[in-house]
């Protein structure tokens, strides 16, 4: 097992490393640095000497070189738009997509998996098409659509929720969360379906797939055979061999969701990662769009190492091989 | 103890309903086996899914009763038929890899099963039943090995944690679809004894499915011939076996394979549906037949031997332990050396893991030999990679596969498939003659020549077992690599497939390399034999001497498991 983690980690170390040299690379051809932080007003000398002490004359391997030790060690640089330290602008907005990416994953999870189970128990109940049907109607409906579609039946028809923003927030040593007010809650809601539709969609339909695959197989038979309880056959031995693909999908998803909440979060006012990064690309503010890119990728490379550990926690044949 | 009475199986469909089984009485006394034996089609699975009550969707019964006992099967209700299942009524089914829960151990299965049929019993007096159960069903040290999950087994220890699950709530009836099907024949033989120790022990009475009629001959007390869901003959197992009143069980018996003597050619299953159009072949095969004989002999230097391999080794990488540290390689052929004579048919045989395939794919070069050499014709022949896609052995040399269900491209038509071999070796550069070779060479495999307008889907698999056998011949080859050709084929077609191997290879002076897992098949093609174990050679040698004695213990035992056709144990059953 632990050969298997080391090898994993050392193959993620690799992918950072490549990801760190695509946000770099954004430094060196996406515009010039110097020309973005001056004016027209600045002198040629002024802006060659700006250069130098930025290093930004040195060979091309030891800026990059620089370029990853700064962000090893915490030094994310500065934003040319708001001259704030970049880290710092991250932090405070981690706290608001992080949450509404779990809240989203939560009610993906919640209506999905039993939605999937039932479709492949029952595959010919009316329930079942009903399901399927609205599933499909989830797939093809744009995130912007559906958003717009929620904000104007319960923000302005009916009134009930706020319609932008986070409503009430606490802060708990740093992390400004709006899940501890009924107010946060209100606004955390509808961006949260929002955001969570299509993931849901898809965990269903992947759900009810395997689930119907599994139940097919002999050992499913063989369990009826024995006569052993419906609810042991449909739970304790379907559904967990149904578990190794949609871990897989749905922690890729959540990666999707965490990375790509830029539309929800812009139809919303949702003061996330995906607002800071979509006013960044507006400004063409290069640092803060650099560590975002950076950022995501951890992010996908963690997802992917939970997914494998997750794999062995619930295949024992995957934790043999892992530990052979 | 079971009775089944007039049983009717009905699958509505678009076009009708079809009767998977029609009439089929049936009757199990407790402590007896019971054999249903037929071919596919027959509708045995069937029999056996009506009496669990598990039929598959649209299948319904559409007549007759099922008893176990005293109770009605067919009037319980759902949830009371349910209970009866694995409390009364238990099932082994085919393959031991598939039958388990791969995620739970074995202990969770078995204390499951046994709670959920016994749920006063508490879970330290189920655990006891369950380590005391594996114990007799021949698993050494069971309070341990029952902490280990399924793939931690192997396939024959698989299959008696199958049946120690089967059993562990001792119930009265056992259905045992094809139980030892997947596995080899030492441990086949070991698993019907043990069925055949249980069933005498517990007093339990079975129905054993199977299309294998030596198994048939060695467990059973009782059989009940089936041939397209009818029942054709049914008695004591030692009357239907050695004195056969039906036609059909007659040829079906003629069609195995002998181990005890080499026929000439297998007698036939007299069926019109499916007798290849074997007159018409005579004249409409004869332009595939001349144009196969004026095949130019190889180029080689004329040697006796058409292929000879010399100290092949093929290696795969172990497993990966740790950063930097590897298991040793697995020597999946190690050290063989073996030569196919001119025109002659050599058998090779032995069990899964043997190494068989692999030796087959060296020498179609599509695996990379770690060392060794390799002759073709007496010329040498490049390992793996380094042959070239125009070497003249990748024409001369020509392979049939095992399935012919996924050998052949279900998107093509049959005459675009035997038509490939002729442009890409260059062999028939006008259309129109490329054609006519095409129909020709499927009259003479023994297929209606408007074959080649169809696709695979359409063809059952002995025929495309023919169509397989055609592609490989129209290459012009002199060596044909035979991979297991008939061991997914039912016998009667079995028997015909190996009549046209047997019928081309004097034809045409082919040389075979025929493999396989059957003694008694390869007895009745092979001209030499080779046996191995465990990637290395055990034994060589003529065919007829090595079937008379052969030398090496292994091959000794492997010959003395294979069933043969002679009732063993002829029983007294008083039922």
């Amino acid at each position: 097992m632990i050969p298997f983690i080391a090898r994993r980690l050392v193959q993620s170390l690799f992918v950072m490393l490549a990801v760190a040299a695509l946000a770099f690379a954004l430094f060196r051809f996406v515009g010039d640095p110097v020309s973005q932080m001056t004016g027209v007003e600045t002198a040629p000398q002024d802006m060659e000497r700006l250069r130098v002490e930025l290093g930004l004359t040195d060979p091309i391997p030891l800026q990059f070189a620089r370029f990853v030790g700064d962000l090893v060690t915490g030094d994310f640089g500065y934003s040319y738009r708001t001259r704030q330290p970049v880290g710092e602008m991250i932090a405070q907005r981690v706290p608001a997509t992080l949450e509404l990416g779990l809240v989203a994953l939560l009610i993906s999870l919640v209506v999905g998996i039993p939605g999937g189970i039932y479709a492949a128990l029952h595959p010919r109940a009316p329930g079942t098409q009903a399901l399927l049907v609205g599933t499909l109607i989830g797939v093809s409906v744009p995130t912007f659509v559906i958003g717009i579609l929620l904000i104007f039946l319960f923000g302005v028809k009916l009134g009930w929720l706020p319609t932008f923003g986070r409503g009430g927030t606490v802060d708990i040593g740093g992390w400004r969360t709006s899940l501890l007010t009924l107010d946060g809650w209100r606004a955390l809601i509808l961006p949260a379906i929002t955001l969570g539709l299509y993931q849901l969609t898809l965990t269903l339909r992947l759900v009810r797939a395997e689930m119907m695959d599994v139940m097919r197989t002999d050992h499913i038979r063989f369990a009826m055979a024995r006569g052993l309880p419906l609810g042991t056959i449909h739970y304790r031995h379907a559904f967990r061999n149904t578990l190794v693909p949609v871990v897989t999908i749905v922690a890729l998803q959540f990666g999707g969701v965490i990375a790509f909440s830029v539309v929800t979060e812009s139809v919303f006012q949702w003061p996330g990662l995906g607002l800071l990064f979509l006013e960044s690309i507006r400004f063409v503010d290069i640092p803060v769009m650099a560590v975002y890119l950076v950022l995501i990728g951890f992010v996908f490379v963690v997802l992917n190492l939970l997914v494998d550990l997750l794999y062995a926690a619930i295949d024992p044949r995957i934790r043999v091989a892992g530990a052979a | 103890m079971l009775a089944v009475q007039g049983l009717t199986v009905a699958f509505p469909g678009r076009q009708g309903t079809f009767n998977a089984v029609e009439d089929v009485d049936l009757a199990v006394a407790a402590g007896e086996i019971h054999g249903l034996v037929g071919e596919s089609g027959a509708g045995k699975s069937t029999i056996a899914a009506a009496i669990t009550g598990l039929l598959p969707a649209p299948g319904i019964i559409a007549g007759g009763a099922i008893r176990l006992g005293e109770t009605d099967l067919l009037a319980l209700p759902f949830a009371a038929r349910h209970a009866t299942r694995g409390k009364r009524v238990s099932m082994i089914f085919q393959d031991p890899q598939t039958s388990l829960d791969p995620l739970m151990t074995i202990e969770a299965q078995l204390v499951e099963t046994i709670l959920a049929h016994e749920p006063a019993l508490g879970r330290a007096a189920a655990w006891a039943r369950a380590a005391a159960l594996l114990g007799e069903t021949g698993i050494r040290d069971p309070e341990r090995r029952m902490q280990a999950y399924p793939h931690q087994f192997s396939g024959g220890m698989r299959q008696r944690v199958v049946i120690a699950l089967a059993l562990c709530t001792n119930p009265e009836l056992v259905i045992a679809d094809e139980p030892t099907t997947a596995l080899d024949v030492a441990v086949q033989s070991q698993v019907l004894a043990l069925i055949r120790r249980l069933v005498d022990e517990r007093g339990i009475g079975m129905v054993l499915i199977t299309h294998d009629i030596g198994v048939i001959a060695q467990v059973t007390d009782r059989v009940t011939v089936l041939r397209h869901g009818r029942v054709v003959e049914a008695g004591a197992t030692a009357d239907v076996l050695g004195n056969p009143q039906a036609a059909y069980t007659k040829s079906l018996l003629a069609s195995i394979p002998r181990l005890d003597r080499r026929l000439p050619r297998f007698p036939l299953i007299a069926d019109e549906e499916r007798a290849p159009s074997a007159s018409a072949g005579a004249d409409a095969g004869a332009l595939a037949e001349a144009w196969l004989k004026a095949r130019p002999a190889g180029a080689g230097t004329h040697a006796a031997e058409a292929l000879a391999v010399e100290n092949l080794t093929v290696a795969f990488d172990g497993p990966r332990r740790a950063f930097f540290r590897k298991e040793p390689p697995i020597r999946a052929v190690d050290d063989v050396s073996l030569a196919l004579p001119r025109g002659a048919v050599l058998g090779l045989v032995g069990e899964s893991g043997s190494g068989k395939s692999t030796l087959a794919k060296a020498i179609m070069g599509l695996v990379q030999p770690s060392a060794g050499t390799m002759r073709h014709d007496g010329a040498a022949l490049p390992p793996g990679r380094t042959r070239p896609r125009k070497h003249p052995s990748r024409r001369a040399i020509q392979m049939v596969f095992q399935d012919p269900f996924s050998s052949l491209n279900g998107r093509r038509r049959i005459g675009a498939i035997l038509a490939e071999p002729l442009v890409l070796y260059g062999l028939e550069p006008d259309a129109g003659a490329r054609a006519r070779l095409v129909s020709s060479m499927l009259a003479l495999v023994g297929l209606p020549t408007d074959a080649a307008e169809r696709y695979p889907h359409q063809f059952s698999g002995g025929q495309r077992q023919r169509i397989a056998i055609g592609r490989a011949l129209l290459a012009r080859p002199d060596v044909l690599v035979c991979d297991e050709p008939t061991s997914a084929l039912d016998v009667s077609i079995q028997a015909q497939v190996l009549n046209l191997l047997k019928d081309l290879q004097e034809r045409f002076a082919l040389s075979i390399l025929f493999i396989s897992h059957d003694l008694a098949v390869v007895r009745q093609m092979a001209d030499r034999i080779a046996v191995m174990k465990d990637g290395r050679l055990v034994e060589t040698g003529e065919s007829e001497a090595f079937f008379a004695g052969p030398r090496e213990p292994y091959s000794r035992n492997l010959l003395a498991l294979t069933p043969v056709l002679s009732v063993k144990r002829p029983r007294a059953q008083a039922s």
